[in-house]
């Protein structure tokens, strides 16, 4: 047993019991906290397997951005746990049915596939660096795409959860009030001046 | 050296386990949408170990837009999941049958 193959074993341990815990718990909140304990053992594993960018990108999107917002929403709702654990029972057998016979045809696929590993080309260039290059030349369109989806992502998250305020409510209209001009408003009239005789 | 199996196999079992947890929690969306996120990350881990045993980078990038994509696609879930609660007063699967699907 080599250094790598037991740290490889320890974090695919945690993997597989957080995940197995995030389906499993009764409290969404615990799902949530086990669920960012999978992606940190997973985010080591990518690291092991030489993707360092994308394991700390996991880390700091999903667990510092996905995760909060889920959590965010799960405290906000006032969930009824009881009622959402409902069938749990009932579905086990259909569940673990469904999950085995996936399970043993990915893993008969994947024994019986043989790849030539290719020979490990050592350069001094860091994977970020590698990475970086190829998004900024190769996929430099679909980069932009994906800038595009995010922004698409953001104004549908607003706005689908903006509340709009009633008509009859009485508040300033920021808009208008900058576009206020002092000749709408003010006006000068000029007027003769009526003599004045003491 | 991990042999390759070792991974594939992990990135199989979390793909297996996010299936029944689908069927399993079928009441509550967030754990639902929980799940699909478990299934993305097995399959990302698919495309980086491919990534790294074929010396080539073009999984690792695949992986980066699909973290993107992720990231908007469960923003967008949770902001839904926010209006069906405002408007319902629960996230329970079962009585959502507005459309009558």
């Amino acid at each position: 047993m080599n250094f790598e193959l037991i740290i490889f074993y320890f974090y695919a341990l945690v993997a597989t019991l957080s995940a197995l815990a995030v389906i499993l718990v009764k409290n969404p909140v615990h799902s949530a906290l086990n669920l960012i304990l999978c992606f940190f053992s997973v985010a080591a594993i990518w690291i092991l397997l030489e993707a360092e960018f994308l394991g700390l990108v996991l880390i700091l999107v999903y667990v510092g951005a996905v995760m909060v917002l889920f959590l965010f929403v799960l405290m906000m709702l006032n969930l009824n746990i009881k009622e959402l654990k409902e069938g749990f029972v009932q579905h086990l057998p259909l569940a673990i049915l469904s999950a085995g016979i996936m399970l043993v045809q990915t893993i008969l696929l994947f024994f019986n596939i043989k790849i030539k590993t290719m020979p490990e080309i050592s350069s001094n260039i860091t994977n970020s660096k590698q990475l970086g290059t190829l998004l900024y030349s190769e996929y430099l369109l679909q980069f932009e795409i994906a800038g595009v989806i995010l922004l698409v992502a953001i104004i549908a998250a607003i706005g689908l959860t903006i509340r709009k305020k009633p008509k009859e409510n009485k508040y300033q209209n920021p808009a208008e009030q900058v576009k206020s001009h002092k000749k709408d408003r003010l006006k000068i009239v000029k007027m003769k001046t009526e003599d004045y005789d003491g | 050296m991990v042999d390759i199996i070792h991974y594939l196999i992990l990135s199989g079992v979390l793909f297996a386990i996010s299936i029944a947890g689908i069927i399993l929690n079928r009441k509550n969306v967030l754990i639902i949408l929980m799940s699909i996120e478990l299934m993305l990350l097995a399959v990302n881990l698919n495309f980086i170990i491919f990534s790294h045993f074929l010396n080539d980078l073009s999984g690792q990038i695949f992986v980066f837009f699909i973290l993107t994509v992720a990231a908007a696609e469960s923003a967008i879930g949770l902001a839904i999941i926010i209006i069906l609660y405002r408007n319902h007063g629960t996230i329970n699967v079962e009585k959502l049958s507005g459309l009558k699907g």
